[in-house]
């Protein structure tokens, strides 16, 4: 019977190990599933941010275009829209254009954009230099400021892609976030 | 440690404690096959209670009987309770009472270890159940908790939810653990593991499935503690998360548990359909082979039920061919029953019937699912009630069947009483009927696009949500038969002999009905059930 007591609890020591194990792992998905979606590029998630790492050669000979989009996560009041909804940009041409974020409401706030890329392809090819997405945004109440997105379209970027769509999801991430107290500024109803 | 030495010694001459210390106490494989059992039915009358409110609610267009927030806690804590509560537990209550017996040993490898993981289970249950009581109401957000709407969005009660989850976890994973070490070390002198009954080699490959995903369970949830109560993101966009993060992990657990709670039924109709058919298994090696290789295939499919979230071409035909391989594993052991069956002298008692309606109905099941792998064609079906007649038509006809099968086939010998053959024929027909005229329906159903969990419905899929509704009642009510059968049965009745049926082989008949409280004191003689005629 000792000797199979000691089986039984070398037996338990490794699947409890093993248990451990595959709990570990159910939180190493979490870096995987973010490294798989870099590799790949899929889920549109942007790789290329910050300064460039080498010289680009402005193909003149073509163009594409990048539209700009912006939408609000749920209860997220702010109003932000892109100055121009579309350029028409070379490959390695750097470009500035910007954002205009209104703060509606009667507090101050901190808004995060997230951005994606469509169609995901894209996204390796598509490089931020600077981008309002990169820090946390805060806006006083009733304040109104333009968001600065300077980026470059890759040389590289395969014939077949013609368009490029950006599109930023506005989060409330104001600390302590209370029901909107009230509004401040009556938004201008500016058609896109 | 030393518990299963001392319990045979102080039990072994003077049987039980009485009272209701014997079943607290009790480290007796027997009594907590037994807990479970009863646990396990209480179980699927509760959650068969919710699953009748939802279909009296859908008996007719418009909103009658509960309000959609109700509804919406129904359809989730159903799903719960069905997986978690009646379907797992009743198959570790099989094992609980099987293995031992089916390898030649006096009782579960690690006897203690077996209280604390059943005595975990009825309080997590009545956590989970009591949060329907709690301001905001008991969990909304599906069965399969997708986040934000089991974060960001849920119902204050969700920590309980969460703490339940973990507590069923940490009771599976026991379980798991003792049936590994019973079925790996206390097999009787000359069984090898190719010579063990395949209910015995299903529970170890499902066994080993807890232990590989149950952990992955109670991470998510507490990934989701975690973005609920200290701040992280992972499933919010916001904070750099992202939300299908949540269905990946969730879908990594949740296939393997499908399995989980199919596997062990495959292997109790592995033992019924010989016994019946008088014949032995067909195809025994390839049964073994095709379950592992269900069980490993499990892990690299996961993302099937997430076709509609956006992957890439790639990512939709990985997941589809890898889904369709597992019909080849399945096709060989529906496959085996049937040439089980072919040339045998077939009678059709209780357990049988059980088993042969097994066949056919999770047969359908498994045709649906491969509609539903057909990732273009998945897009037309994704939360239609056509995945819900799939999965019903797989669980229900399948896993149901099965433990009403296993019940059945192993009452005599747990009891020393024969059940009463005639209820028995007719638990079986009504509840074959009412299954199927629950569950066949939903098919169109959901073929016409009638979307799932929704308590209301536009007006042409009328009638055959009524008809469904008449069908989910006859089935409920049916069950009450089983239960006073298993009644009568455990009070009075024919004696059993030994054998109880004539074809039956396996150690367990070797044992007097009802067996003896330790069930092998000495290794019995292990005489090859499959490979010679016995």
């Amino acid at each position: 019977m000792n000797q199979l007591q000691q089986r039984n609890r070398s037996l338990l020591m490794k699947l409890l190990a093993g248990t451990v194990l595959m709990f570990g792992f159910g939180f190493l998905l979490v870096p995987l599933y973010d490294v798989f979606c870099n590799i790949t590029g899929l889920n549109g998630k942007l790789q290329n941010t910050g300064a460039l790492t080498r010289d680009y050669a402005i193909d003149g000979q073509r163009e594409v275009r990048v539209q700009f989009l912006a939408v609000n996560n749920e209860s997220m009041p702010w109003r932000l829209r892109p100055e121009q909804a579309e350029i028409s940009v070379h490959p390695g041409e750097m470009m500035q254009t910007a954002f205009r974020a209104l703060n509606p409401t009667s507090r101050d706030m901190v808004a995060q954009a997230i951005p994606s890329v469509a169609p995901s392809e894209a996204a390796p090819y598509l490089h931020k230099v600077n981008c309002f997405c990169f820090e946390q945004q805060p806006l006083g109440a009733g304040d109104e400021r333009a968001m600065q997105l300077v980026f470059m379209v890759d040389d590289q970027l395969p014939k077949y892609i013609t368009t490029i769509t950006l599109s930023y999801t506005l989060f409330d991430i104001t600390p302590e976030s209370s029901p909107v107290s009230g509004i401040a500024v009556e938004p201008a109803r500016s058609v896109l | 440690m030393g518990s299963l030495e001392q319990t045979v010694h102080s039990t072994g001459h003077h049987g039980p404690a009485s009272g209701i210390t014997r079943w607290l106490y009790t480290t007796n494989h027997k009594d907590i096959g037994t807990l479970y059992l009863i646990f396990s039915l209480t179980m699927f009358f509760i959650g068969g209670c919710m699953a009748l409110t939802i279909r009296a609610e859908l008996f007719q267009p418009g909103l009658q009987l509960v309000r959609p927030e109700f509804f919406n806690q129904m359809t989730t804590s159903h799903g719960l309770i069905m997986v978690f509560g009646a379907v797992m537990p009743a198959f570790v209550g099989l094992a609980n009472w099987l293995i031992p017996m089916m390898i030649g040993a006096p009782d579960m490898a690690l006897p203690r270890m077996n209280n604390w993981s059943f005595w975990i289970l009825p309080f997590a249950f009545f956590m989970m159940l009591s949060t329907l009581l709690m301001e905001g109401g008991g969990p909304n957000f599906g069965w399969t908790f997708y986040a934000p709407l089991s974060t960001t969005y849920a119902p204050p009660s969700v920590t309980f939810f969460i703490f339940a989850v973990h507590m069923m976890g940490i009771s599976s994973i026991m379980g798991a653990i003792n049936v590994i070490a019973t079925i790996l070390n206390m097999r009787t002198p000359g069984m090898k593991l190719m010579d063990m009954p395949l209910f015995v080699w299903t529970w170890l490959i499902t066994a080993f499935l807890l232990i590989a995903v149950m952990p992955v369970l109670a991470g998510v949830v507490t990934m989701m503690l975690m973005d609920i109560h200290f701040g992280t993101s992972f499933f919010d966009a916001a904070g750099g998360g992202d939300p299908v993060l949540f269905q990946h992990v969730f879908w990594f657990f949740g296939h393997p548990e499908v399995y989980i709670m199919i596997l062990p039924a495959f292997g109790v109709v592995s033992e019924i359909i010989p016994t019946f058919a008088r014949k032995r298994l067909f195809g025994y090696t390839s049964m073994v082979y095709a379950t592992a290789s269900i069980a490993i295939l499990s892990f690299i499919v996961w993302a099937h039920h997430m076709f509609a979230v956006g992957m890439p071409l790639a990512g939709e035909l990985f997941f589809m061919y890898t889904t369709m391989l597992i019909a080849v594993p399945t096709g060989v052991k529906v496959f085996n029953w049937v040439a089980t069956m072919f040339r045998g002298s077939m009678t059709f008692e209780t357990p049988m019937l059980f088993a042969l309606a097994f066949v056919v109905l999770f047969t359908i099941g498994g045709f649906s699912g491969l509609m539903l792998a057909i990732a273009p064609a998945d897009f037309q079906y994704h939360d239609t009630y056509f995945v819900v007649a799939h999965f019903h038509y797989v669980l229900v006809p399948g896993s149901v069947f099965a433990i009403m099968a296993a019940a059945y086939f192993w009452l005599p010998k747990w009891t020393g009483h024969m059940y009463n053959e005639s209820m028995g024929k007719l638990h079986f027909w009504l509840s074959f009927i009412g299954v199927n005229v629950t569950f066949f329906p939903m098919h169109f159903l959901g073929l016409a696009g009638m979307p799932r969990r929704i308590p209301d419905y536009a007006l042409q899929f009328a009638d055959f949500n009524m008809v469904a509704t008449f069908g989910a009642f006859l089935f409920g009510f049916s069950q009450l038969l089983f239960v006073y059968n298993v009644i009568s049965c455990i009070r009075s009745g024919k004696q059993a002999t030994d054998k109880v049926w004539e074809g039956s082989h396996g150690l367990e008949w070797t044992l007097p009905s009802p067996p003896p409280y330790h069930s092998f004191t000495e290794p019995p003689v292990f005489k090859h059930p499959y490979k010679e005629n016995g």
